[in-house]
C-alpha cells in the first residue's frame, strides 16, 4: 500500500510538473557560455557589451576587450584608450568604428587606431562618459556634466546642460539617438528629449516629484533617477532604480516587481528590441518581456544554481529547468547577435546561445 | 668685421629693393579680404591661370587619351597620348589635386581642393556635366565598383582627415571613414579589393615623440577601414602603388629627423626620403631609403610598379628626377640583410638602378599598360616627360600650353620646391611646408643643444602684415627669414643669389590663404562662433570684473590677421627656451595647424587654455565655463 501511495504521488507530481511546463508560455531559452579573466576577458566587472557582426566588444573595469575568432584581445590606456574603465559602447553602423565611453574620456576605435577625446583636449563636457550613441554624422554623449554632441564632419562640439536645456541636474547616465529623437537618461532629472527636426528640447518627469512611491498605476515616469533609455520603433523604454516604463508618445506603462515579471525594480540598463519586446538588466537578474509574458535568467540568489522563470500574462510563474545561467545576477548590459544574446555582468561576460 | 657687416647690410638692402620691385604685383593680389583671403585666392587664380602646373594624370582605358589635372590653372587637360597634342582644356574648380576615372572610361572625376567640389566630366562630350559639393578639402579620388551594392567614389579630404564615400551616380554622400591626418592620396588595388589612402601630416601623438603615420586600408566593397598599416617615424606620406598581382605595395614618404638639433645636415640628419614596401612578397612592411650617402633624392611623391613587377619608379619632386628600383634586387637585399634599413644610406646602392633627370618638380607618374612608357608630370615647368623604361631615358617631352616667360613669382616657386640649395640636396622649403603650408611637426632648429628652443612649424599663408618671423620675432622680414637665416642655419651649402632670394621672398609672402572651412556659407558665423567672438573681444570677465587690456585676447591677437606683430610672455616658456617672450602668431586658418604654442606642446586649441594657462597669463580664460571655452575655440577656427 505504501508503495502504491508513493507511486501515485510520484505520478501526480510528474503530471503536475508536465502540466505546468505545458502551460508556460514559450520564451527564448539559452545555453550560457560565460567568459571571465580565466578565458582572457580583461576584467570580470563588465559594464557594457557591444556586438558588431562576429566581433564582440566588452567594456570592463580594466580595459576594452575584443572577442574575435575565439580569442580575446585587450585595448588599454597604453594603446591610447582614454581610460581603462570602459563604461559604455556604441557602434557607428556606417563605418564600423566603435565608440567607447570611459572614466577618462571618449575613445574611437577604428581598425585598431584609437583616438581619444577628453575634457582637456577637446570640447567634451566631462571625462566621465556614461553613455554614447551614434546617429548619422553625430556622436551623442552622456557625461557627468551634461550631454554633448560631436559632429564628425565639422569636428564641432555642442554641449547640453542646465543652461540650454530643461535639465535641472546635469548627471546624464545614458543616451539613445535615432534619426527623429534623441533621449537622455538623466540622474535626478528625468528623461530629456531632443527633436532632431525642430531642435526643441522636452522633458519627462516623475509626476510625484522625487517621491519614491508610485502613487498611481501607469502614472508616467516612475522616478527622476533615470539610468537608461532605449528608443526603438517609436517606443521609449525607460529604466530607473525604482521600476521601468514604456512610453508610446501618449501613454506610459509602468513595470514594477509587484505587477510584472521584473525580478527587481533596480534596473541598470534597458534595451528595446522593438515596440513590444525589451530586455531589462537588473541587480537581480536579466529579464525579457515579449509584450505579455516575462522570462528571468539568473543564477539563483539563494544558492547560485542556474534558473529561468517564466511569468505569463496572468501572473503565473513557472520554473524552467535549465543547466546554465548568466555569470552573475547583477546585470549591466546586453546586446544581440542574431538569435543569441551577450550579457555584461558584475562577474563576467555571458554569451547566451539560443536553444531550439 | 665692420666690413663684413657693411657688405651684409648692402646685400640685404639690395635684396630688399629687388623684393619690393617684385612685391608690387603681389601686394596688388593681396586684396582687401585679409581675414579670409578669398579675394586673394580668386585674384591669384586669375593671375596664375596661364601656368598649367600639371599635377596628376590618368589614362583612358584604351590608352589613347591622357587626362592631366593642372593645379594652378584649375583645368583638366585632355591630351592625345601618342603625340601630347592637347585635345581639350576643361575648366574645373580651384586647385584640383586628384582625379579618378570610371572603369569604362566614360567619366572623369576631379577633386577641387579649394572649392570643396568634385567636377564630373563626360569623356564623350569632354565637358563638365555636374559639380558635386564636398567638404574638407577633397584631394584624392578613386572609383570603386559595387560598394555595398552600387558604384562609389572615394574621396580623401585633407582638412577633415577622412575619406568620403559618394554615390558614383549622384554624388550623394553615404559615409565618412576616419583616415590619417591630412588624408590626400588614394590608390585602388588592381583587383578593386582594397583602397589605400595616405596622409601628408602625421597623426596626433605625444609631444616630442617620433611622428607616426599610416596607410589606411579600406575594404573597397564593404566601405570599411580594415587595416591601418603603421609607418613609424614617418611624416609626409604621398602616393602608393600596388602590383597587378596584389602581392607588392609601395608607398613613398619623408622620414624627418625633427627630434634632434639641426646641427648636422650630413648623413640624412634632417630628412630622409624613403619607400615602404609591403605585401605578401615582402612578408610585412619594410622601409628602405632612396637616398645615397652623399646625395639625397628629396620629396618622393609619385610611385608606380611595372606590370611585370620588375621595377618601381618614384618621382623625386625636390630633386627633379625619377628613381628606378630593381624589385628583384630589392627583395634579395631585404631578405638577406637584417632590418632596419631606414637610416642606412648605403642601402640604396643595392637596389636603385637609375636616376632619370626630368623636369622641375615632378609629381604624378603613370605607366602605360605595357609598362614601356613612363609619363611624369613636371609641375613647375609645365611639361610631361615620356620615359622609355627599357633605356631609362626621356624620349619626348610634352609642353603644355602656357607662357614661355617665367615671372619672378614662378621662379620663386621653383626655388621653394627645389632641394638643390641644401647640403647635398637633402631638402627644400617644401619639405617642411608641404604644398606651401606646414608639416604638423615641431623642430629643434638651432644648433644650441638637444631639446633647446623647440619650435612648432607655422603655416605659410597670407603672411603680409604678420612680420616679424620666427617664434622669437628675430627676423624682421621674409628676405632675412628665407635668406641669411635659412642659408646659414638650414641649408649650409649654397646661398641664393639676390634675384633668387627676391623671387623666393615674393613667392612666400604672396602665398594666399586657402578658404576658411569653419565659416558658414557666405562667411557668416554660427551662433556658437558669435558667442566666441564676443568672448574674444570682451573687456570684463564672467563675473563682471574688468580684464586688463593686456590680458584680453583681442589685444595681442589684434588686427585683421590676429597678430599685433609684437612679442609677449604669456607664461608658456619652458626652462629649455632661451626666452619666455614669443612672437604673437597670426590666427589665420588656425584650426588646421595643430599642435599649438611655440613648441607645439598643446595638442589642440583647447589645451592652450585647459592645460597651459593656469594663471591666466595667456588671456583671462579660467573664468570661462566649458561651453564658453568651446565657443571661443569655434570662433578662433573661423579666423
Amino acid at each position: 500500500m505504501k508503495r502504491l501511495i508513493t507511486a501515485w504521488l510520484l505520478f501526480a507530481g510528474a503530471w503536475a510538473a508536465a502540466q505546468t511546463f505545458a502551460q508556460a508560455p514559450s520564451m527564448p531559452r539559452f545555453r550560457f557560455q560565460n567568459f571571465t579573466t580565466a578565458d582572457g576577458l580583461p576584467d570580470n566587472h563588465v559594464f557594457a557589451v557591444l556586438v558588431d557582426g562576429e566581433r564582440v566588444w566588452a567594456g570592463t573595469e580594466n580595459g576594452l576587450g575584443l572577442y574575435e575568432n575565439h580569442r580575446w584581445r585587450t585595448f588599454s590606456a597604453q594603446d591610447g584608450l582614454a581610460h581603462r574603465a570602459v563604461l559604455s559602447l556604441a557602434l557607428d553602423p556606417r563605418t564600423g568604428d566603435v565608440w567607447a565611453g570611459t572614466m577618462g574620456g571618449l575613445s574611437r576605435i577604428s581598425a585598431g587606431r584609437i583616438d581619444s577625446y577628453t575634457q582637456l583636449n577637446s570640447g567634451l563636457s566631462n571625462n566621465i562618459v556614461y553613455g554614447v550613441s551614434v546617429e548619422g554624422e553625430d556622436v551623442w554623449v552622456a557625461t557627468a556634466a551634461g550631454g554633448c554632441r560631436l559632429n564628425l564632419r565639422t569636428g564641432a562640439w555642442s554641449l547640453y546642460n542646465e543652461r540650454n536645456t530643461p535639465m535641472t541636474e546635469i548627471w546624464t547616465y545614458g543616451v539613445s539617438a535615432t534619426p527623429t529623437k534623441v533621449y537622455y537618461a538623466v540622474w535626478g532629472s528625468g528623461v530629456l528629449e531632443f527633436d532632431q527636426n525642430t531642435h526643441v528640447w522636452d522633458k519627462y518627469d516623475d509626476p510625484d516629484g522625487e517621491n519614491e512611491l508610485v502613487l498611481f498605476r501607469d502614472q508616467g515616469l516612475i522616478h527622476e533617477i533615470v539610468t537608461s533609455v532605449s528608443y526603438v520603433d517609436g517606443i521609449l523604454w525607460v529604466a530607473t532604480y525604482f521600476g521601468d516604463s514604456r512610453y508610446d508618445g501618449r501613454y506610459w506603462h509602468n513595470f514594477l516587481t509587484k505587477d510584472s515579471g521584473l525580478p527587481s525594480n533596480f534596473t541598470n540598463f534597458i534595451k528595446g528590441v522593438d515596440a513590444t519586446h525589451a530586455w531589462f538588466c537588473t541587480d537581480k537578474g536579466l529579464a525579457y518581456f515579449d509584450g505579455v509574458n516575462w522570462a528571468v535568467y539568473r543564477p539563483s540568489l539563494a544558492d547560485g544554481r542556474p534558473e529561468m522563470t517564466v511569468r505569463d500574462g496572468a501572473g503565473k510563474a513557472t520554473a524552467i529547468l535549465v543547466t546554465t545561467a548568466p555569470a552573475h545576477n547583477y546585470i549591466l548590459g546586453i546586446d544581440f547577435q542574431g538569435p543569441d544574446i551577450w550579457v555584461a555582468t558584475a562577474k563576467g561576460l555571458s554569451h547566451g546561445i539560443r536553444q531550439p | 668685421m665692420r666690413r663684413a657687416t657693411a657688405v651684409a647690410a648692402a646685400a640685404a638692402a639690395f635684396a630688399l629693393a629687388l623684393l619690393l620691385a617684385n612685391l608690387r604685383p603681389v601686394m596688388a593680389w593681396s586684396g582687401a579680404d585679409t581675414a579670409g583671403g578669398s579675394a586673394t585666392a580668386k585674384t591669384r587664380a586669375v593671375k596664375d591661370a596661364q601656368y598649367a602646373s600639371p599635377l596628376e594624370m590618368a589614362l583612358s582605358p584604351d590608352g589613347t587619351r591622357l587626362y592631366v589635372i593642372c593645379g594652378q590653372a584649375g583645368e583638366l587637360r585632355v591630351l592625345e597620348t601618342a603625340s601630347g597634342r592637347t585635345l581639350r582644356t576643361i575648366g574645373v574648380g580651384r586647385e584640383p589635386r586628384g582625379l579618378a576615372l570610371s572603369p569604362s572610361g566614360d567619366r572623369v572625376f576631379v577633386a577641387n581642393s579649394w572649392d570643396d567640389t568634385i567636377s564630373v566630366i563626360d569623356t564623350s562630350r569632354l565637358a563638365v556635366i555636374a559639380t558635386w559639393p564636398e567638404t574638407g578639402e577633397p584631394s584624392g579620388a578613386a572609383f570603386a565598383r559595387n560598394v555595398q551594392g552600387s558604384d562609389a567614389l572615394y574621396v580623401a579630404n585633407r582638412i577633415s582627415n577622412d575619406v568620403a564615400v559618394l554615390d558614383a551616380k549622384t554624388g550623394a554622400e553615404r559615409m565618412r571613414l576616419a583616415a590619417g591626418r591630412g588624408a590626400s592620396y588614394t590608390t585602388l588595388a588592381p583587383d578593386n579589393s582594397r583602397l589605400f589612402v595616405t596622409h601628408v601630416y602625421p597623426n596626433p601623438g605625444r609631444h616630442r615623440t617620433a611622428p607616426e603615420s599610416e596607410v589606411t586600408v579600406i575594404d573597397a566593397a564593404k566601405g570599411r577601414v580594415v587595416e591601418r598599416l603603421p609607418l613609424h617615424s614617418v611624416a609626409g606620406v604621398f602616393h602608393t602603388a600596388i602590383s597587378r598581382d596584389g602581392r607588392l605595395g609601395a608607398v613613398v614618404h619623408l622620414h624627418p629627423k625633427n627630434l634632434v638639433p639641426m646641427a648636422h645636415v650630413e648623413h640624412g640628419w634632417v630628412f630622409g626620403d624613403s619607400v615602404t614596401v609591403f605585401g605578401a612578397d615582402v612578408g610585412g612592411a619594410v622601409e628602405v631609403p632612396l637616398d645615397e650617402i652623399d646625395r639625397y633624392f628629396a620629396m618622393p611623391f609619385g610611385v608606380a610598379i611595372a606590370p611585370d613587377k620588375s621595377r618601381i619608379y618614384i618621382s623625386n619632386a625636390g630633386s627633379d628626377c625619377v628613381t628606378v628600383i630593381d624589385v628583384s634586387r630589392l627583395m634579395r637585399f631585404i631578405h638577406s640583410h637584417p632590418a632596419p634599413f631606414a637610416q642606412d644610406l648605403s642601402a640604396s646602392a643595392n637596389y636603385v638602378v637609375a636616376r632619370i633627370p626630368v623636369g622641375r618638380n615632378p609629381r604624378g607618374i603613370l605607366l602605360s599598360r605595357d609598362g614601356r612608357r613612363l609619363l611624369v608630370a613636371n609641375r613647375l615647368d609645365d611639361t610631361i616627360s615620356a620615359i622609355d623604361t627599357r633605356t631609362n631615358r626621356v624620349v619626348s617631352t610634352f609642353v603644355l600650353a602656357g607662357p614661355k616667360m617665367l615671372t619672378g613669382l614662378r621662379r620663386g616657386e621653383q626655388t621653394f620646391y627645389s632641394a638643390r640649395f641644401a647640403f647635398q640636396g637633402q631638402f627644400g622649403c617644401s619639405n617642411c611646408h608641404i604644398d606651401s603650408t606646414f608639416d604638423g611637426l615641431t623642430w629643434d632648429l638651432e644648433p644650441d643643444g638637444l631639446g633647446v628652443d623647440i619650435v612648432d612649424n607655422r603655416l605659410l599663408e597670407d603672411l603680409s602684415g604678420t612680420e616679424p618671423f620666427k617664434w622669437n620675432g628675430g627676423n624682421p622680414g621674409i628676405p632675412i627669414e628665407c635668406g641669411i637665416r635659412t642659408e646659414k642655419y638650414i641649408w649650409r651649402s649654397e646661398n641664393y643669389d639676390y634675384r633668387s632670394l627676391a623671387d623666393l621672398a615674393a613667392y612666400v609672402i604672396g602665398i594666399p590663404a586657402r578658404p576658411n572651412r569653419w565659416r558658414l556659407p557666405g562667411g557668416a558665423l554660427s551662433e556658437a562662433q558669435e558667442r566666441g567672438q564676443a568672448i574674444f573681444n570682451r573687456d570684463v570677465d564672467r563675473f563682471g570684473k574688468p580684464i586688463p587690456i593686456e590680458n584680453r585676447c583681442s589685444f595681442c591677437h589684434s588686427g585683421p590677421k590676429g597678430t599685433s606683430q609684437r612679442s609677449f610672455d604669456v607664461g608658456t616658456g619652458k626652462p629649455t627656451d632661451r626666452s619666455g617672450l614669443f612672437d604673437t602668431p597670426q590666427l589665420l586658418n588656425i584650426g588646421l595647424t595643430a599642435p599649438y604654442l611655440h613648441d607645439g606642446s598643446a595638442k589642440s586649441l583647447e589645451e592652450i587654455w585647459t592645460i597651459f594657462n593656469p594663471h591666466d597669463r595667456h588671456g583671462r580664460t579660467n573664468d570661462l565655463t566649458k561651453d564658453q571655452l568651446n565657443d571661443l575655440v569655434e570662433y578662433l577656427k573661423t579666423r
